[in-house]
């Protein structure tokens, strides 16, 4: 099952959530992941968050992108 | 009960000489091609973000008539309202149809009410009737789009069924989306003015921006590419779309209209209604091809292309 | 060109220089022909949203599997929904996915339509809400979705059993991916090199189920997101993999997947459901593939709570739905794709659901 959408953490409380999306707000579910903090991005399916995002991860896999492109821009025009 | 409304309720809010009759018909004189149109309205929830089933009873009037370049005159309203609908919502609704019909310039000049038994109808059903008197030398229709013409939106889209859906899903918004429910006559005249070249016009409610392309293209029998980045779309439209699985092209409009126009002329009107608050975020967003005729295509932002298609059925919220 | 705000960690996502990047590198490395599976129908769906298969070489060939939930319910489930929309005293809530969905002879739409109370809801949430401001009537959630949802509608059942609400019930027709892909290898009828692992299952369940796939069937595995750039690093990643010859596990959603998976979630499903024999249409019963409530939880099973009569079971025929969510045929296979089942009129689940693949294949392809 597949639609889950990055969402912000703004507020908690107890075992839910105030999240934010593209200037959206809605109030969500954080049973599945008790450890989610204030300033979290969260993955949101149904309802639920599912997950907490690594933006540690994200900024590293964006990073991996840039690299790529660098090298698809080498190899086509030459190493400077 | 019926009398006293017309009497009390209506007649006060709608004052002009054709309804204070009060007879049978209203009679009026018009001359020229005359546009004829109706269509009911059964949207819920009642009241919604931006508007409420009034206003889009007369906006959605106004506009059938505006699209076929036609000058809205009279209106007729009939209510059937169920038993037990607050008085206090019915006066709201009827002043909102008394706001848009005086934004718009139409007179209602009849109109009919029934009250029925609880259950026989959703709250409050509205019918509205339109006349109009099209230009003798306005020739708009779905079939007259030719290749090479550039394909104009008039602004943002997904607003209303979004606002509509916000309602329902409890979604709160930073900016609250309103529906752009809007009347388009004033819009359509200035767009008439700047060009003689307007092949077609229509306002894509239900179905969205993709199913009135659509059927540009099969009534025309010809091509419309448009490009995924020249469409606007209002940012929390956009994540509330991505968070309930809608895909904007889908999402129904109250106050836009598409425009197929001759492409020498297509600058000039998206010019002549950027400063109109119904027309400031027009755009060219695409243009009208010899290929793949009764298709549209869309290139993504990618780059690729892939077939936009007519809507089918309802847009539900998917989890998949 | 209108100004767009950035919806973080999707707009990057989608970004057209870096993907002409990871096309350029799939492009160079890519020599042997190879066969990759999206098992996930939200992966479909994004691989012809973004019309991602023109942007991949020749030697890369695409195949959709039956990662559709809806399209996988048998026919004798839905019945069983639709059999209990009908019950007097029953509100059915359900996600949209499911409404138009044919069963044998009918949908929860259809039954709507004469009278059944089927809402459809965006959550668990909602349907308990419902349950709580309707004391007097039953409440019965349809519980599709595999590994992803499944702990949602178990967080929704704890819930009501702490909170004492004795009016909501759920039809569970949950799956687990792992057995399935597993069935579908076993029996050898696809020829697969690769598999794109679903995202957000995988979230829940981590990446070493899918273990299996390598070091028992050679299958190269990558663990994916589902913007642009997260299919396109996927299908780099399996390129590569086979390219050396070496299949394993990788993760490229590394910021939504940790290998061993949302633990807490875990619990929750094992506490509330237990494996059992599923029926998935066109593969058939699949051992430990779908979930049940345990007896600790069965007075919120509507199986139990309710005499349901689905009636007999009927396939849709000429139907290749089967066929084609095991991967053996396409859409374009069916006779009557586009001609008897279109989206206005469709025959099976393939068409109506909106990952299914014909339905994608219709909306999406260029003639």
């Amino acid at each position: 099952m597949c639609l889950a959408i990055p969402a912000l953490v703004k507020s908690l409380e107890g075992d839910l959530a105030e999240v934010e999306i593209g200037g959206i707000g809605r109030k969500i579910s954080t049973v599945l992941t008790p450890e989610v903090k204030v300033g979290d991005y969260v993955l949101l399916h149904t309802g639920y968050a599912i997950n907490v995002i690594d933006e540690e991860e994200a900024e590293e896999t964006l990073k991996l992108f840039a690299e790529m492109a660098l090298l698809e821009d080498e190899l086509e025009w030459g190493t400077p | 009960m019926s009398h006293d409304l017309v009497e009390k309720g209506f007649l006060p809010a709608f004052d002009n000489p054709l309804l204070s009759k009060l007879d049978d018909s209203a009679i009026f004189e018009a001359k020229g091609r005359l546009a004829f149109t109706t269509d009911s309205y059964i949207v819920t929830p009642i009241f919604f973000p931006g508007g409420d089933i009034g206003k889009l009873a007369v906006c959605g009037t106004v506009n059938d008539l505006a699209m076929s370049g036609a000058t809205p005159l009279y209106l007729s309203v009939s209510f059937i309202i169920e038993e037990g609908f607050p008085l206090s919502d019915l006066k709201r609704i009827v002043a909102s149809i008394q706001q848009a019909a005086e934004e718009s310039g139409v007179k209602v000049v009849t109109g009919d009410t029934k009250v029925v038994n609880r259950g026989s109808v959703d709250k409050l059903f509205i019918n509205t009737a339109g006349v109009g008197v099209v230009p003798d030398e306005v020739d708009i229709s779905g079939s007259n789009a030719r290749v090479g013409d550039r394909i104009i939106l008039s602004g943002p889209i997904g607003d209303h069924g979004i606002a509509v859906m916000s309602k329902r899903e409890g979604l709160k918004f930073a900016s609250p989306v309103k529906s752009d429910c809007a009347p388009l006559n004033k819009l359509v005249a200035e767009m008439l003015e700047a060009s003689s070249k307007i092949h077609a016009l229509r306002d894509p409610t239900r179905g969205g921006l993709a199913s009135t392309l659509n059927e540009f293209a099969m009534q025309s029998q010809v091509g419309i590419l448009i490009y995924e980045d020249m469409i606007p779309v209002r940012d929390e439209v956009r994540a509330a779309c991505e968070m309930l699985g809608f895909d904007p092209l889908y999402v129904a409009n109250e106050g836009r209209l598409v425009a197929v126009v001759a492409p020498d002329d297509a600058e000039r009107v998206v010019e002549s209604i950027q400063h109109n608050k119904y027309g400031a975020e027009a755009a060219i967003i695409g243009e009208v091809l010899q290929e793949h005729p009764g298709r549209v295509v869309m290139r993504t932002h990618l780059g690729t292309s892939r077939i936009v298609d007519m809507l089918v059925g309802e847009l539900l919220p998917r989890i998949c | 060109m209108f100004e767009k705000k950035k919806m973080r960690f999707i707009d990057e996502f989608r970004d057209a220089e870096l993907a002409k990047a990871v096309i350029g590198r799939i492009h160079r490395r890519s020599r042997r022909h190879v066969r990759l599976m999206e098992f996930c129908g939200g992966h479909t769906v994004a691989i012809m949203k973004h019309g991602l298969r023109q942007l991949l070489p020749e030697t890369v060939e695409m195949l959709s599997g039956p990662g559709c939930p809806v399209c996988v319910t048998a026919n004798q489930d839905l019945d069983k929904a639709i059999a209990l929309a009908r019950h007097p005293g029953v509100i059915i809530t359900t996600f949209g996915d499911m409404l138009k969905i044919p069963g044998s002879r009918s949908s929860l739409q259809k039954v709507r339509a004469d009278g059944a109370d089927v809402r459809v809801v965006y959550s668990t949430i909602d349907a308990l809400q419902i349950a709580r401001e309707n004391p007097e009537k039953a409440v019965v959630f349809i519980g599709i979705g595999f590994e992803a949802t499944a702990p949602t509608v178990a967080a929704s059942i704890i819930n009501a059993d702490e909170e004492w609400i004795s009016n909501y019930y759920v039809l569970s027709m949950h799956k687990l991916c792992p057995p399935v892909i597993e069935a579908l290898l076993s029996c050898g009828e696809v020829k697969l090199d690769g598999l794109i692992c679903p995202g957000h299952v995988s979230a829940i369940i981590g990446s070493r189920p899918w273990e299996f796939a390598a070091t028992d069937y050679g299958i190269a595995c990558v663990v994916s997101g589902f913007e642009p750039l997260d299919i396109l690093q996927s299908v780099a990643m399996l390129v590569d993999q086979l390219e050396r010859g070496e299949p394993r596990v990788d993760i490229a959603y590394r910021r939504g997947v940790r290998p061993e998976g949302n633990l807490r979630a875990q619990e929750l499903m094992n506490t509330v459901f237990e494996f059992s024999p599923a029926t998935w249409r066109g593969i058939g019963t699949v051992p430990d593939s779908g979930l049940i409530l345990r007896k600790e939880y069965e007075r919120f099973d509507a199986e139990l709570a309710f005499d349901i009569e689905p009636g007999q079971t009927l396939e849709h025929k000429g139907c290749l739905c089967g066929d084609i969510l095991r991967g053996v045929k396409t859409p374009v296979d069916c006779k009557l794709f586009g001609t008897s089942c279109t989206p206005e009129h469709p025959v099976g689940p393939c068409m109506v659901s909106s990952e299914g693949s014909c339905a994608s294949y219709y909306h999406y392809e260029t003639a």
